[in-house]
């Protein structure tokens, strides 16, 4: 089984992004080609962050002079151990553990860090230029969502803190957000990304299953098949496309094969957004909804959205796999905070 | 272990969906036989937020089989729940 992709290089600073250090000598110097580096991985929707023995204000200047500071999202820079920094970093991002991979040019850190969390991936500084070629720094499509992946998370992080601060009653900030939920059905400029969100979600996949660009393809061409996309907008920007369905669609009921959510619009409250939509046109269509779940160790919160659903387990097998069935009576409306659009048109 | 009374375990979880619960109407005053899930937008956000916080606070584990909607629709209904899982249902 392929080794999973890493979605996060978090990087030291002295003698590792540059040589020297800073609180010796303000005239440190970028490795060779590391900004390069830096650029590709970022290009190829790979987030960047800091985990650094530094003083904060010192090592910010120092990123902003080298012009790079935008490159890394949630740098941790201070004195605490760097386990902490990467546990802040991986809960700030809501990335696994296991696709973070930390630089640095001390064994020392690196084997600290690896006893509190073994799942992060360490390299050696002095290993950088051989990040590029990495097997798991190689995503196998590049999509123009992943192309913009950090530039969502900077408009997240924006998000998050005008929620920290805001005082009044949450239905007005959700409402406040001018949220747009736009369901289609999947084209083919949606298969790549569909692949992606496959590959890359795993709270809330109902099957934990993942499917390759032929078969995307295959099912969004099937006239047994319908596969829907979403997309989530709110005044700050697009979240991109986040939500992913798979009907297949028999003589009394639509078969759910595939439901997932990107965890980044969990907090928004729109979970079930397309599955209310999903029972609405199956309820039209005079069918039921069925629908498969696997159980796996992340997925806990898409059971759930299915039970308070109404959904009810109509077979388990006692390992795992599951059949849902919704008999569609009660439906709940679409939250008020969200204005839903549904854009016509098929993949044919 | 303090035990708690059952009107300790209802004003918990009372507390807990006014402060996290976005309802339909700011004004609305509810009752423990209310339906929470006609009173506001239960999404899966708070559905997974409110079944952390009643499986962490009265230290229980909700199973599969538990996740009706019935369990969870009234303040009454959810503590019903918890004293169930409690007395080792």
């Amino acid at each position: 089984m392929e080794a999973k992709e890493w979605k996060c290089v978090v990087w030291d600073l002295d003698h590792t992004l540059w040589d020297g250090i800073l609180l010796e000598s303000d005239e440190v110097v970028l490795k060779s080609g590391i900004v390069e580096i830096v650029k590709e991985l970022d290009g190829r929707g790979i987030l960047h962050s800091i985990a650094s023995k530094n003083n904060r204000e010192d090592a910010m200047r120092k990123l902003e002079q080298l012009g790079i500071a935008e490159y890394f999202l949630y740098p941790e820079i201070g004195w605490q151990a760097k386990s902490i920094s990467i546990g802040n970093i991986q809960k700030n991002l809501n990335i696994g553990m296991d696709t973070i991979v930390f630089i640095d040019d001390q064994p020392f850190e690196l084997d600290e860090v690896r006893s509190v969390h073994e799942q992060v991936a360490t390299i050696e500084a002095h290993e950088y230029s051989s990040l590029l070629a990495h097997p798991r720094l190689n995503p196998r499509f590049i999509t123009e969502d992943s192309r913009r992946r950090r530039q969502m998370y900077l408009e997240d992080s924006r998000r998050k803190q005008i929620e920290e601060t805001y005082e009044g009653p949450k239905e007005s900030f959700l409402a406040d957000l001018n949220m747009t939920f736009v369901i289609s059905e999947a084209a083919e400029e949606d298969l790549r990304r569909a692949e992606e969100l496959t590959v890359r979600t795993n709270q809330l996949n109902a099957t934990g299953k993942t499917y390759d660009y032929e078969e995307l393809r295959h099912f969004a061409a099937s006239s047994e098949h319908k596969l829907f996309v979403c997309e989530l907008t709110d005044k700050y920007g697009s979240y991109g496309k986040i939500g992913l369905a798979l009907i297949e669609i028999k003589e009394k009921a639509w078969h759910l094969k595939l439901l997932l959510m990107s965890c980044r619009v969990i907090s928004r409250g729109v979970g079930s957004v397309l599955l209310t939509y999903l029972m609405q046109q199956a309820k039209e269509q005079g069918k039921t909804l069925l629908a498969d779940f696997k159980v796996t160790s992340r997925n806990r919160q898409m059971y759930v959205t299915y039970r308070f659903s109404n959904f009810k387990e109509v077979f388990n097998d006692g390992e795992g796999n599951i059949v849902l069935e919704n008999d569609l009576s009660a439906i709940q409306p679409f939250p008020p905070y969200i204005k839903v659009e549904i854009m016509a048109g098929s993949f044919n | 272990m303090t035990l708690l009374t059952e009107a300790g375990m209802r004003e918990k979880v009372r507390s807990y969906i006014a402060a996290n619960l976005v309802v339909y109407d700011e004004e609305v005053v509810f009752s423990d036989e209310d339906n929470i899930f006609a009173l506001g937008f239960v999404n899966s956000l708070f559905a997974m937020q409110l079944l952390t916080f009643v499986e962490q606070e009265f230290d229980i584990v909700v199973d599969n089989d538990d996740m009706e909607i019935i369990n969870f629709s009234s303040v009454s209904n959810i503590v019903n729940l918890v004293q169930k899982k409690k007395a080792g249902a």
